[in-house]
């Protein structure tokens, strides 16, 4: 809502600057967007009437003009601009006048006296551009100041207002709020109903009482619709924001910014007899003001005529019934439709206008008719015309019942101390209806007002006026509770910070993504689709978070960063039977070097052991079983399905090479990615009696065929061991000189320790014996 | 034997000791004089053939020679060895201003960052966290929080859909319900994470994250709402002089409901939104409103983080690049 501040001021005049004013606002909840001035500083510029005009004698452009500004004799101006002549009215500025971007000085222009300078809008500050002078009308008082004449000494408000405050959509409801939050008087202008001068009418049959409760009509006949609308007018609309465009049109527009009420003018020569006011057909069309054609459907309410649709109500009017220049009778609409029959039906029809904005939020259903007397008053006055009677068709009318606000609830509810007197004087500020029973108070809201129902509204009217700010800060008082914290879940930020500690950074990618990521890196055809994504490469909701970590890992590749570690923790988006499934996953990236380039080290790529190892040490002290399988994002060599008690938790791998060469990277990445429920799951730490006898450590190398699997091996082995195995792993892997072909060495070591006594050599012997068997058996291994 | 005689071996056999310079050299010296058939140790043999009442005065003489060259011996080997160790520690110095070797130190997200120094600054005063999913039922995004269809609050939202049920969650206050159907009163909790909106240029993301937090309870009141956030901002800023101005707004499922902005450089700026829990809400969820009041807020995580670091655009946040992420490690 954008307004002129004179124009506000006529209606309350409150004792405050402009920003005082606007600080007021902004504390009532009509949030000021802007506040600024209608024009910029300048002095001593005055209308000025072009006497005379004669060519400078050394410059062809150039115009020695003789001009009256109300002083005893005219000042000799030299003029450059195109659009001089004699007769016309200009804003002159005098010598000494300080103008936005210059002073203006007694000159010599080419040799010529110049005592002035005849001003264009852009000289003025009051546009960006213009074309020649400002031409005034000619009844503007020569000598005047212009600041005085175009009422420049002006500011203009934007409010951001919220959805529910309709009733500030009409500098009256803004003026009737500033009055009710600084206590001066309001004076609204007075309009009385017009009495009719003739007989002429058209009937009104209201087929949807439900969604028109109020309909007001009435004829004005010989009205001159080509009559120039009042410049105080146009100046309102202007800053307002509309542009003037014909004078019935800016009279209905201006009743609209006065008091908030929509309203429509029809040609009453194109009208094919009474007023008809019922749903759309299915399917219906009607080509709107706007020239563009409407496809209606059944929930959409339309006035029409005998013959077709002429206006989509609430909404825009019809281009078929439109007024124009040659319109001599008209017939004027003021009504209220209901805000369930308007809300959302402009915007299904891709429009967005002044009118339905007011009534999908609500208009006052108590107004309709006096705004129809206002507009009859202005069209008569301004257009001449004689007006009919008002035909009126009416039925139930939304019912403001009266909420009871407990004196209590509100000290309750706000923390404030307040008494009943503050309640009575705050709500009489509001000028609200109210009866008092005891403490409480049956407050009715006034028609205007759509956003009061229940308690709570009331006590945010008594917790505005009496301000927010006066409402103290208190730290609240409340039970003191240690609140439960598991000891055997992991949090997440445990997890983060153990990968920060192995060097990983994380990020934080879009989780909608371009629907090929999907498929290369999840093998995910049918990913969750946005309906309205803002871009196609931001189209479908990620199933995996490893594109989001390749498409790092290219941005920054292409910014010379040539090691990277990467993290993200989110959420991912499966489409399924059951409906979309969001688990959280933890997905990692490693790229360049193992380690951070450096002296005393020798440099080599990130390999999948490196990646697996700080999936280890992410997992610790849980561990988790590998099993190689095929992953579409993943080298098939190269990619192992992780299991934590058996079950699936998530892959580790090199991106497979296709990508690599797609995606354009220099080497291929290794990722790894985990459902975050499996890695946060309870583990609480059990106590185990530590043995006191002698640890012994034996070690078994063996030579096997190269793809016999280790997992394979080292499970066999803890199947067989004794209890008194307390350990079991492999520490040395060979296959070079001196191993056959197509075989391998491996070595594991066993540490053997007894709780109850120190173990002898013959039966530390007797066990080493038994896995070596198991081994042989097994997997026909060899001893080394 | 003269005391001369004496006097003079000893002589000797200090100068030889005092001539050698690594270990080996001093144990083959002291062979060649203490040894079994070292000099000192010949004269010791000799004195079988003195009278017996020579023998004692000789051998004391002898023993006092031998000590001589014993304590001269230790104090050479004492000294070998601090050489050699010294000698040692000067061959086993290092430049210690060479880098250290290894693994560097990864980071955080400076939205978790920022989003996990709330969750420990809101924990201290007993607030739980909760949780909730991304992709909403229109139930749990609008209507259980007073967002009727049709309601203009929604066009508010600038709503990403995925079909005609379901929206990608456009604030962090569905969790509220969430939560609310699942615990009872009181109860405290903040919840995170990320939202979306159909926005997007320099100042708007089509993503971003939020906090919201929620206190039901019999008596809590818009004066303590005010206390909570106030003092959270004060705290999380660390400035005492920090000062919050509540405006009157709307949202749909607080009333009464308001604007949170903060002193800045001067001005004001917006920083969330705040108010009483809509006794409609409580409805949804079962709680009675008549003895639980509640009040909610949410935040927005970039714009705190912005604030807190000096960071000037928030499509940084998003763009993943190392060199920005680093710079909060």
């Amino acid at each position: 809502m954008k307004f002129s501040e004179n124009w506000l001021r006529t209606y309350v005049n409150p004792a405050l600057t402009s920003e005082a004013l606007g600080h007021v606002l902004t504390m009532a909840g009509l949030e000021v967007e802007a506040l600024e001035p209608v024009a910029p500083a300048f002095t001593q510029v005055v209308v000025g009437e072009v006497k005379s005009l004669a060519k400078h004698p050394d410059a062809d452009r150039l115009n020695v003009c003789q001009v009256d500004v109300g002083a005893a004799s005219p000042l000799q101006i030299v003029c450059g601009a195109a659009n001089v002549r004699v007769g016309a009215k200009v804003p002159c500025a005098l010598v000494g006048a300080a103008l936005p971007k210059m002073a203006i000085k007694q000159a010599k222009v080419r040799g010529v006296e110049s005592f002035g300078m005849l001003c264009s809008e852009q000289e003025l500050g009051l546009a960006e551009a213009s074309s020649g002078l400002l031409l005034l009308p000619s009844d503007a008082p020569v000598g005047a100041s212009i600041r005085d004449y175009l009422a420049l000494d002006d500011q203009l408000f934007t409010l951001k207002l919220t959805p529910n405050r309709s009733d500030c959509l009409s500098v009256t409801g803004i003026a009737r709020e500033v009055a009710a939050v600084t206590g001066d008087a309001l004076a609204l202008p007075a309009s009385a109903p017009i009495p009719p001068a003739h007989n002429a009418s058209l009937a009104v049959d209201v087929q949807a009482p439900a969604a028109c409760p109020l309909y007001c009509g009435r004829v004005v006949q010989g009205v001159n619709a080509q009559a120039p609308t009042p410049r105080w007018m146009v100046q309102r609309l202007e800053r307002s924001g509309l542009r003037s465009v014909s004078v019935v049109v800016d009279i209905t527009n201006y009743v609209l910014l006065e008091r908030g009420q929509p309203l429509h003018a029809f040609d009453l020569a194109k009208l094919d007899g009474g007023i008809t006011v019922r749903m759309a057909n299915a399917g219906e069309q009607i080509k709107l003001l706007n020239d563009q054609t409407a496809i209606l459907e059944p929930d959409m309410l339309v006035i029409s005529d005998r013959q077709r649709a002429v206006a989509l109500a609430g909404i825009m009017g019809g281009a078929e019934t439109a007024v124009d220049d040659s319109t001599r009778d008209i017939f004027l609409e003021s009504a209220f439709f209901s805000v369930d029959t308007i809300v959302g039906r402009a915007r299904r029809l891709g429009l967005s206008t002044d009118s339905s904005h007011r009534f999908e939020r609500g208009v006052d259903y108590a107004a309709t008719r006096a705004c129809l007397e206002r507009a009859t008053q202005l069209i008569v006055e301004i257009c001449g015309g004689a007006a009919g009677p008002i035909t009126e068709a009416v039925s139930a009318l939304p019912v403001r019942s009266p909420i009871r606000l407990r004196l209590d609830r509100a000290r309750k509810v706000l923390g404030v101390d307040l008494t009943r007197d503050d309640l009575q004087t705050l709500f009489g500020r509001l000028q609200f209806a109210l009866e008092t029973q005891g403490d409480d108070f049956l407050v009715t809201p006034p028609s205007y007002r759509f956003d009061l129902a229940i308690e709570e509204d009331l006590i945010e009217e008594i917790a505005r006026l009496y301000g927010y700010d006066n409402i103290p800060a208190t730290a609240p008082s409340g039970r003191l509770a240690i609140l439960p914290r598991s000891d055997a879940e992991r949090p997440a930020a445990q997890l983060r910070e153990r990968l920060v500690t192995r060097d990983y950074q994380e990020v934080i990618t879009y989780s909608f993504v371009e629907p090929a990521w999907e498929l290369d890196f999840a093998g995910n055809a049918n990913p969750v689709p946005l309906k309205n994504p803002i871009a196609s490469h931001l189209s479908v909701m990620r199933s995996t978070l490893l594109g989001g970590l390749v498409a790092s890992l290219r941005y920054n590749l292409s910014r010379k960063q040539e090691r990277m570690r990467i993290f993200e923790i989110g959420r991912v988006f499966h489409a399924g039977q059951a409906g979309i499934q969001q688990p959280t996953y933890l997905a990692g990236l490693s790229y360049g070097t193992a380690q951070p380039e450096q002296w005393g080290a020798a440099s080599r790529s990130v390999d999948f052991f490196d990646a697996k190892g700080d999936l280890e040490a992410l997992l610790w002290p849980t561990s988790a079983t590998f099993e190689r399988a095929a992953h579409p994002a993943l080298h098939p060599g190269q990619s192992a399905r992780v299991l934590l008690d058996g079950a699936p938790i998530g892959w580790i791998g090199a991106l497979h090479p296709k990508w690599v060469q797609q995606y354009e990277l220099p080497q291929a990445p290794m990722v790894f990615e985990l459902e975050m429920g499996a890695l946060c799951a309870p583990h609480l730490p059990k106590f185990v009696e530590i043995s006191k006898f002698q640890l012994v450590r034996r070690d078994i190398a063996v030579i096997v065929d190269e793809n016999t699997v280790s997992s394979n091996m080292l499970s066999a082995l803890r199947e067989a061991a004794p209890e008194q195995v307390v350990e079991l792993a492999i520490f040395d892997l060979y296959n070079g000189k001196g191993i056959d072909y197509g075989k391998k060495s491996i070595a594991f070591k066993i540490l053997l320790q007894d709780t109850q006594k120190t173990m002898t050599d013959p039966e530390v012997d007797g066990v080493v014996t038994r896995l070596t068997q198991v081994l042989s058996d097994r997997f026909g291994a060899k001893l080394r | 034997m003269s005391i001369e005689k004496l006097d003079a071996i000893v002589q000797k056999a200090i100068a030889a000791l005092s001539a050698t310079s690594v270990a080996a050299e001093l144990e083959q010296v002291k062979a060649q004089w203490l040894g079994k058939t070292g000099e000192i140790s010949l004269l010791m043999k000799s004195l079988g053939n003195l009278s017996p009442e020579e023998r004692p005065k000789v051998g004391a003489l002898i023993n006092a020679a031998k000590q001589k060259v014993e304590d001269a011996l230790n104090a050479r080997r004492e000294a070998i060895k601090a050489k050699e160790l010294e000698a040692q520690l000067a061959k086993e110095a290092l430049d210690v201003t060479l880098p250290g070797r290894g693994m560097g130190v990864g980071g955080l997200h400076p939205v978790t960052r920022t989003l996990a120094r709330i969750e420990e600054l809101f924990h201290s005063i007993g607030f739980d966290v909760a949780d909730g999913p991304e992709i909403e039922t229109d139930f749990y995004n609008f209507t259980a929080l007073n967002i009727p269809e049709n309601h203009p609050a929604r066009a508010m939202h600038d709503t990403f859909y995925i079909d005609d049920k379901h929206v990608l969650r456009t604030h962090t206050s569905p969790v509220q319900v969430h939560y609310m159907q699942n615990h009872r009163p009181p109860l405290k909790i903040i919840a995170s994470g990320r939202v979306y909106r159909v926005d997007s240029d320099a100042t708007h993301s089509p993503m971003f994250h939020q906090v919201e937090g929620l206190w039901v309870d019999e008596q809590v009141s818009f004066a303590n709402l005010k206390g909570v956030v106030q003092d959270f901002l004060q705290r999380f800023f660390e400035r005492d002089d920090l000062r919050v101005r509540f405006r009157p707004s709307f949202f749909p499922f607080t009333e009464p409901s308001a604007e949170m902005d903060m002193s800045w450089n001067g001005g004001w700026l917006e920083i969330g939104g705040c108010g009483m829990v809509h006794p409609n809400v409580l409805k949804h969820v079962n709680i009675d409103s008549e003895k639980y009041i509640g009040f909610a807020f949410g935040l927005g995580i970039e714009r705190l983080a912005m604030l807190r670091y000096g960071v000037n655009d928030l499509r940084l946040f998003f763009e993943n690049d190392l060199r920005f992420l680093r710079q909060f490690n």
